[in-house]
């Protein structure tokens, strides 16, 4: 009888356990204004195919829908690509380089009317090859593309020049808001400063260089979202004040990304109030030479420069200030392309015997006859990370011999120093949206491609690495090449350094639920699978 | 941040008398005499001499390199190893304070001696000169006194570089015009006296009549500008270093050390930004005390109180 | 006298032409400029293209003289142009933020003048008493702190106060709301920054006061008073306070029109969205139009005060008036 009633009790605690979900997800709650801040002054304006800051997508992204997007889901992921437009991602058809999509029926803009495939074609059109007189940074991303075209009201197709594995994660970038065809025909530079979209919120406000605010849209094609009554987006450049604003609940959140000491005072002064969800960034650290400089043209002390920098040590210490934490090739940590730890360590500045490293920086600059060489090291003027990043390398530097300097300046005359090669070494950062490594790493290649290197160098034979790994469709062929041209950039030619990859810290309200940290702080703000348990 | 000067009335040449009545003489008799009358001035000139020559023997008495970081002893509270902690990339605070008073006293001191000594001549050459000159360069003055600092501070560092001496440039520039309008105003009181224009009647040239009779008397005032001066340039470059368009990195200076790490870790390490505000606030307070007895001493208005 | 009128006011025109000369050439100066700003400063790549696209769309690769022109005659009819960074007219952006920093600087002034007029009375009455001692340091202390210093040490100290007391933080909401609207969210928002902002403002004002006291004090008709046996209050409220009142008002004023160099850094500290911190952003993103619009309304504000003062002391002074 006793074992009996042993056993039922176990039988039964086991059905018990399978019957209770193991995940804690619950059931979102509908309602609620949600307050967070974002991390700059206002942006120029809110036309998201001219702009590339992150403060315009945070205040706007929240109005508009996309073709496809990272999975909301599963968004530290830098595969799994889901569609907001269309109904499904389509696999690649013809040799590879023809893409059709379906969009969704019954998708209305915020004005009532209805979106189409034309509209889908323009915006496109607008951001690839955009007309007279309007920006379009990210342009060079989408040079495979041939042509956009929309047969019919629902199909979008894309035609490519040449077959390759960018071209969707490109695709899902952020800032390509759906704009109205009508608008766009009538007045392209409308989008800038009015905002009509077909996102989950509708536009209410906008207090210039205060806050932004929004509300549910009612007519959403996502069924049951969002969950918020309505969001506020608030403006505030510095970070005391951001942080002020979280520990006294007049935000919940900041999604751009908080230092350790902000995460670590938050959750000290807070304790379980505050839930702080950390991922690695898709920015990086990096440092630009500049080839024109002597001696700086010599790939010795080029290579003694990155062979003189202890990583593995430098990036654990520097991690508990700033939001410097990852070491890793030039690919995303965590991509299929990206380097293994035995891989990595056989590339120069990544050796893991750190004074045979120097012995050899040393060496090569004796060679070079650049003993003991003076420099500046030409910084821009924030303190995280970049400030910290710049005196780390100044100490190491100094550990073979070299003498630097830092400078440090104001954005704008930093971006005109860069352009006009006014400067000999510059510690600088690269980040990006969606990760995507091929078309990331294009800021190795050399300015007469059409990207902005202030490196001031020529190299063909990184190109034509370059063009064969961006057309080669076998991913493990791919990755070969991906590492030749790693090892070619930054050890054989060490054309430019790359030091670590940064660390995405953020902490915010507990309450705050639905929200997913990603690798970018450009993707996924649309907000609408967010909710507040309160 | 807006440079001021305390209105004076002082307009004679700054003699010392004792008890007797008779004048005082030597740098030490004023000294002795001065510490006498104004017991809160003397404190004031012991605060200033006390960062004063911290500034000085920084180099001897500092107990760490200011500029080296120690990544194992990052933010850590006062202790026995770091007096007055450490700050977010881990030097010490007491070391950086020590060198920040050096940086301060040369921008303080160098802005004030050649922003006042400008003033000065330009005062001074507009009040005796008069008429077109006079007008035209008060209307170049009351340009320059309006311009906002920040903007000139931000044209000088990006075009000319960081650097301590283009610091100084920026802060220069708004306290010439201050200086020459107070001793301008001061000039012109002297000017219309019989005396001037008797010796020009005798013959006597420009200069001579401008350096034994003009500037002698506009002394007092001048003196007292130098001094708050002083203080006022201090305050400047703390204010332009948090903006970002002061001294930079990795230059120790107090304004530098309230930029950014400390309004960071306010909350979790506060001494990052207590101690340099406070030596700034104890610095200028003991400058003021000073430079406050000193048109004390000075003014013959207040001189029999 | 009218010649000397009438010079002065002509002069006001080319004093402006040269500081918007000297405005306009700083800025230009700069190396950079805000197409580069407004697209690098993300940390993302952007083609040489949308580059020159950006500066043929604001008009700063055209020659600087064209450039000068269109500023100068466009501030002889009141247009001061459209911000570069935002495209919104010069006049909207000021003058939505215009609002909250007028708003802290009467509220810091009205501080000053409480504090100031009574303490620095006292002061002057009971010269060389330990009473005058306090003030004094206390006045003293006030020119002495670095006004974003007093800032960051209060919003701490408030956090952590109200933490300790409440056991919540409380900080000062964010987002502004205007005085009729919310008051006490209004006046929540601007107490911090004009107690700030006031107290170097209520030091100056208190020396003044002082000093001016004394003065008053030690004339002849104020010892006649006394003699008299008149009563104490009555001498200081009617005779000395009045006389004294006149330099203090005088000082008050002036330090008003400077206050806008104070609000610069405090509305850094406090993060309050004025003109002070739109003066930074401006020459952060090196926005020419916004720069050189702010720029000259301080500036012509310096320079029609100075005329108003100048004006006012030829007429009273004799010398001055008769030549």
């Amino acid at each position: 009888m006793r074992t009996g009633f042993r056993l039922g009790a176990v039988v039964v605690s086991v059905l018990l356990a399978i019957a209770v979900p193991a995940s804690a997800s619950e059931m979102p709650k509908r309602g609620g204004t949600l307050t967070y801040m974002i991390p700059a002054d206002a942006p120029p304006s809110f036309d998201g195919h001219q702009e590339g800051t992150f403060a315009m997508l945070h205040a706007t992204a929240p109005f508009y829908s996309t073709l496809i997007r990272v999975n909301p889901e599963n968004p530290s992921s830098p595969t799994d690509f889901v569609c907001d437009l269309c109904t499904e991602v389509p696999q690649p058809a013809g040799e590879g380089d023809t893409y059709i999509f379906k969009l969704r029926q019954g998708v209305k803009f915020h004005d009532g009317t209805p979106l189409t495939a034309a509209d889908v074609a323009a915006s496109w059109n607008k951001i690839i090859s955009p007309p007279e007189g309007v920006l379009s940074p990210r342009s060079n991303w989408f040079m495979m593309v041939d042509k956009v075209e929309a047969p019919d009201p629902s199909t979008v197709v894309f035609r490519l020049k040449f077959a390759t594995s960018a071209f969707l994660p490109a695709l899902a970038d952020p800032f390509a808001f759906i704009y109205k065809k009508e608008t766009l025909d009538r007045d392209p530079q409308w989008y800038k400063k009015n905002i009509l979209g077909s996102g989950p919120f509708k536009f209410v406000a906008y207090e210039t260089g205060q806050s932004i605010t929004g509300v549910r849209n009612p007519d959403y094609y996502h069924p049951g979202l969002p969950y918020l009554d309505g969001f506020t987006g608030i403006f505030a450049d510095k970070q005391a004040t951001r942080l002020d604003a979280i520990r006294s609940d007049r935000a919940a959140a900041e999604f751009r990304g908080l230092p350790p000491s902000a995460r670590d005072e938050l959750t000290g002064a807070l304790g379980d109030r505050i839930v702080a969800q950390e991922s690695d960034w898709n920015c990086g650290s990096m440092v630009i030479i500049n080839h024109k400089r002597k001696p700086f043209d010599d790939v010795r002390v080029r290579r003694a420069l990155t062979l003189a920098i202890d990583r593995w040590q430098g990036a654990p210490a520097l991690s508990k200030i700033a939001n410097i934490r990852t070491v890793g090739g030039i690919v995303f940590p965590g991509s299929p392309l990206a380097a293994t730890k035995e891989e990595l360590q056989q590339i120069a500045g990544f050796w893991p015997d750190i004074e045979k490293s120097r012995a050899e920086a040393r060496r090569l600059l004796k060679e070079a006859g650049a003993e003991g060489l003076s420099f500046e090291l030409l910084n821009r003027n924030v303190d995280q990370p970049y400030k910290y990043v710049g005196t780390w390398l100044v100490d190491q530097w100094s550990k073979v011999g070299l003498n630097v300097t830092q400078r440090v300046v104001p954005t704008g005359p930093l971006l005109e120093a860069q352009r006009s090669g006014n400067f000999a070494v510059n510690s600088g950062a690269n980040c990006h949206g969606v990760v995507n490594p091929l078309l990331d790493i294009q800021f190795f290649l050399p300015a007469s491609v059409g990207i902005a290197n202030y490196g001031q160098y020529e190299d063909e034979k990184e190109v034509a690495l370059y063009n064969r790994m961006l057309r080669e469709t076998d991913p493990s062929k791919q990755r070969a090449l991906m590492r030749e041209f790693e090892k070619y950039v930054v050890d054989t030619e060490a054309h430019q350094l790359w030091v670590a990859w940064w660390y995405r810290i953020i902490p915010h309200r507990s309450y705050l639920k639905g929200w997913k940290i990603s690798p970018s702080h450009f993707i996924n703000q649309d907000l609408a699978t967010v909710w507040l348990d309160k | 941040m807006t440079i001021e000067v305390a209105p004076t009335t002082a307009t004679t040449v700054p003699v010392l008398l004792d008890e007797q009545g008779r004048t005082v003489r030597g740098l030490w008799g004023v000294t002795i005499t001065f510490l006498r009358r104004q017991p809160v001035g003397a404190i004031g000139m012991v605060l200033v001499l006390i960062f004063g020559l911290a500034g000085i023997f920084a180099a001897w008495i500092a107990p760490y390199n200011p500029t080296s970081n120690d990544f194992a002893a990052m933010t850590e509270a006062p202790s026995w190893a770091h007096w007055l902690g450490t700050d977010q990339l881990g030097r010490d605070l007491l070391s950086r304070i020590l060198f920040g008073a050096r940086t301060a006293f040369i921008v303080g001191m160098t802005s004030a001696l050649v922003g006042g000594f400008s003033g000065l001549v330009i005062g001074v050459a507009s009040a005796y000169f008069g008429g077109q000159l006079d007008l035209w360069l008060q209307r170049v003055l009351d340009i320059v006194m309006a311009f906002p600092l920040i903007i000139m501070a931000l044209a000088v560092v990006s075009i000319f570089g960081t650097g301590v001496q283009n610091v100084i440039v920026a802060i220069t520039i708004p306290l010439i015009p201050r200086c020459a309008r107070i001793v301008r105003s001061s000039a012109l009181a002297i000017r219309e006296v019989p005396y001037v224009d008797a010796a020009r009647a005798l013959g006597y040239g420009h200069t001579r009549i401008i350096m034994h009779h003009m500037v002698p008397n506009v002394m007092g005032p001048f003196l007292v500008i130098i001094t708050a001066f002083v203080g006022q340039a201090i305050l400047a470059e703390a204010a332009l270093s948090y903006l970002g368009l002061g001294v930079q990195e990795p230059v120790p200076a107090w304004g530098l050390m309230l930029q950014g790490g400390a309004e960071e870790y306010a909350s979790t390490a506060p001494w990052i930004a207590i101690f340099p505000g406070l030596a700034i606030m104890l610095t200028v307070f003991g400058i003021n005390l000073f430079g406050d007895a000193l048109r004390d001493v000075l003014d013959p208005k207040m001189r029999d109180r | 006298m009218y010649r000397y009128i009438i010079s002065r006011i002509l002069l006001v025109f080319p004093t402006l032409i040269g500081a918007a000369a000297l405005v306009f050439l700083l800025m230009r100066l700069v190396p950079g400029d805000i197409c580069l700003v407004r697209l690098g400063s993300g940390g993302t790549s952007f083609t040489q293209q949308a580059l020159a696209t950006c500066h043929a769309e604001i008009g700063i690769d055209r020659p600087w003289i064209l450039q000068f022109f269109d500023f100068i005659w466009g501030m002889a009819r009141l247009d001061f142009g459209k911000s570069m960074w935002s495209g919104k007219p010069v006049i909207m952006e000021i003058a939505t933020r215009f609002p909250i920093s007028l708003e802290v600087a009467i509220m810091a002034t009205i501080i000053a003048v409480v504090i100031a007029i009574p303490l620095g009375t006292i002061s002057a009455l009971k010269q060389n008493t330990w009473i005058d001692l306090v003030v004094r340091t206390f006045s003293i202390a006030g020119l002495a702190t670095p006004a974003f210093w007093l800032g960051i040490v209060s919003i701490l100290i408030v956090l952590d106060v109200t933490q300790a007391v409440f056991g919540h933080p409380w900080m000062p909401p964010i987002d502004y709301v205007p005085l009729w609207q919310d008051p006490i969210r209004n006046l929540s928002i601007v107490m911090l920054p004009a107690l700030t902002i006031g107290y170097r403002y209520a030091a100056v004002s208190m020396r003044m006061t002082r000093s001016a006291m004394l003065e008053v004090l030690r004339e002849d008709y104020i010892r006649t008073a006394r003699a008299k046996g008149l009563v104490r209050r009555l001498i200081i409220n009617r005779h000395a306070l009045k006389n004294a009142l006149l330099p203090v008002v005088t000082v008050i004023g002036i330090e008003f029109a400077f206050l806008l160099g104070g609000l610069v850094v405090t509305e850094q500290v406090f993060n309050l969205n004025g003109i002070g911190r739109l003066m930074v952003l401006s020459v952060q993103n090196q926005d020419y139009t916004l720069t050189q619009a702010l720029v000259m309304v301080v500036v012509t504000i310096a320079v029609l005060s100075n005329l108003v003062v100048d004006l006012f002391y030829a007429w009273l002074d004799p010398r001055i008036r008769l030549a």
